[in-house]
């Protein structure tokens, strides 16, 4: 692994996520939350999202401790999720996997182009097959959350 | 040149540590995959070539299943196999042969106590007395006991430093005490316990004791009729041997006592639909194909280590811990966790504003490799109040380069990162 790739990965979004993460913090009136723990290194988030009749995602906010990648992921994942149903949150999370693991090719990517826009600077974890888990803590918490499970791991 | 000729054709038992590192295939094959600074043994440790040659020369020549055929091939590796137990029982200062079980690993000989003695002598209300800084391996076991026999885990603190008090163990034994099971080494505080005066404090109270060996067999000499433990539990991946092997010490009487823990070919008398009949230790513990390959390479890990000199190799990592403390302490925002008077080879500690998992990717980009996370020590992790840390372990390998390389690497770290 070389010092470029590492660059890649600790872009200057990415770092400000870190530092000021958006949306951090309990949600009081919450309809839905989960804790996401990875087991690897003991980092737990918990989210929280309020669901209005329709399933569509009103606020989403997240708390917890982790290394600058699931921070850093967890922030970038709220500015994405609200405002969208539990179907496309769904399939976001699947594009956004995707796009960790390098899977996916640009066409599946045209559905949600201003959110994989967006969630494109975490892509860096490619190179780093143990980091892949970081950046998907928070939104398999969302999954986790959406689909009524009370913990989500990324074992 | 293999060191242990160059010691014996100088006669001399100075620590060269350059030609020490020459034997350790891995560490001369840095490439960007490769860690040239490897600072993760308290993990695994790499294995020197005259391990590798060793397993490998019997695979070729010399392999097949143990205590059965009746062929020359067979009974090499029985003698092979059975040499290595005499190795280990020489290294431990066993008393008997018979005293040392191969198992798959620490984890596994744990296991082993607390499946064949915790089943058989523990009763419901019992205790067991464990440390706060116990790997998961010395916790869960007991856990899992506790819940088929309704014995009880008692656990000893550590202080801010990470020592344990011995007044406070001392007057956690009780009547219902049957088993002290501590780590020898604490493998996330680096902290050395006094096991020698556990030991003596338990069995005045009539109490049993297994010594978690599996960090601190490594940093120091162990005699097992000098501690006095009645068992004591190590592994051979940690010790410069093969992973896939483990020892369980125990003392011969107990072990006679003991039932079996698995069933199996290899371990019985006799085999009727009816009733089985079981061997004596350590046949009765070692059902199925053992780690014959594995057992052998464990044994030659012990004999590389000794012909080095396991003193020495205590003196150089007790320099080179100095060495590695001084220098992380000069970094700013760097605290260190575990700061025993007695502790060996390890160092936890963590850089404000930046996670451990972090810190080791980007040491990792710089050829040094470190364990970042709970190190299967979470109770640990709850008592110092953080979620995890970094964790540089020394081996015999390591030199002043590889300490220097991690300092300027955590400095980049910090310039990233901060």
């Amino acid at each position: 692994m070389s010092v470029d790739d590492l660059r890649e990965l600790y872009q200057e979004v990415i770092l400000d996520h870190n530092k000021n993460p958006r949306n951090y913090g309990e949600l009081s009136d919450a309809n839905y939350t989960a804790d996401g723990n990875n087991p690897l290194c003991g980092d737990r988030l918990t989210v929280y999202l309020k669901l209005d009749d329709n399933e569509l995602v009103n606020e989403v906010t997240f708390t917890g401790k982790g290394c600058a990648i699931s921070i850093a992921s967890a922030s970038m994942m709220t500015t994405v999720v609200k405002g969208k149903t539990v179907k496309q949150v769904n399939d976001l999370f699947d594009k956004f996997h995707k796009l960790c693991t390098g899977e996916s090719d640009e066409a599946e990517l045209d559905e949600f182009e201003d959110e994989i826009a967006k969630l494109r600077v975490m892509s860096g974890v490619r190179q780093f097959p143990m980091r892949v888990k970081c950046a998907t803590l928070s939104w398999h918490a969302v999954e986790a959350a959406i689909n009524k499970k009370d913990t989500a791991t990324t074992e | 040149m293999n060191v242990a000729l160059a010691k014996a054709e100088s006669n001399h038992t100075t620590f060269n540590i350059e030609a020490i590192r020459r034997e350790f295939p891995i560490l001369n094959e840095a490439s960007e995959k490769n860690s040239v600074h490897f600072l993760d043994s308290g993990a695994s440790a790499q294995k020197p070539d005259y391990v590798l040659k060793k397993m490998d020369e019997m695979y070729r020549t010399g392999y097949a299943n143990v205590h059965r055929g009746a062929y020359t091939l067979s009974q090499l590796a029985t003698d092979a196999y059975e040499g290595a137990r005499k190795t280990v029982a020489t290294f431990l200062n066993a008393e008997s042969v018979d005293e040392i079980i191969f198992t798959r690993s620490a984890t596994g000989a744990i296991n082993l106590v607390a499946g064949s003695f915790g089943r058989a002598f523990l009763e419901k209300g019992d205790e067991i007395i464990i440390s706060e800084m116990e790997h998961h391996a010395n916790i869960v076991p007991w856990q899992l006991l506790g819940e088929a026999t309704g014995s009880k885990l008692k656990v000893v603190p550590v202080d801010q430093d990470g020592n344990l008090s011995i007044d406070t163990f001392q007057s956690m034994l009780t009547n219902k005490t049957k088993l002290v099971a501590v780590t020898h080494m604490s493998n996330v505080l680096g902290t050395i316990v006094p096991v020698r005066q556990i030991v003596e404090l338990a069995h005045a109270n009539g109490t049993a004791v297994m010594i978690d060996g599996a960090q601190g067999v490594v940093h120091s000499k162990v005699d097992v009729q000098e501690l006095g433990a009645d068992f004591y539990v190590f592994t051979g991946h940690k010790l410069y041997g093969p992973s896939g092997v483990g020892v369980l010490y125990g003392k011969k009487e107990l072990l006679n006592k003991m039932p079996p823990y698995e069933g199996g070919g290899d371990m019985i008398e006799i085999v009727t639909f009816e009733k089985s009949t079981y061997r004596d230790a350590p046949t009765k513990f070692e059902a199925g194909t053992p780690p014959i390959v594995e057992a052998v390479g464990l044994a030659a890990a012990i004999e590389y280590i000794e012909n080095i000199g396991q003193e020495n190799i205590a003196i150089h990592e007790d320099n080179l811990l100095k060495f590695a403390t001084s220098e992380l302490q000069k970094i700013p925002g760097l605290s260190i966790f575990g700061l025993s008077e007695k502790k060996a080879g390890i160092i936890s500690f963590n850089v404000e504003g930046i996670h451990s998992h972090d810190l080791s990717t980007i040491l990792d980009s710089r050829g040094v490799s470190i364990r970042a996370g709970h190190h299967c020590a979470q109770p640990l992790m709850k008592k110092m109040g953080v979620e995890a840390t970094a964790r540089a372990s020394l081996g015999l390998y390591n030199n002043k380069e590889d300490i220097v390389a991690l300092a300027e690497g955590i400095k980049f770290a910090k310039e990233l990162l901060t």
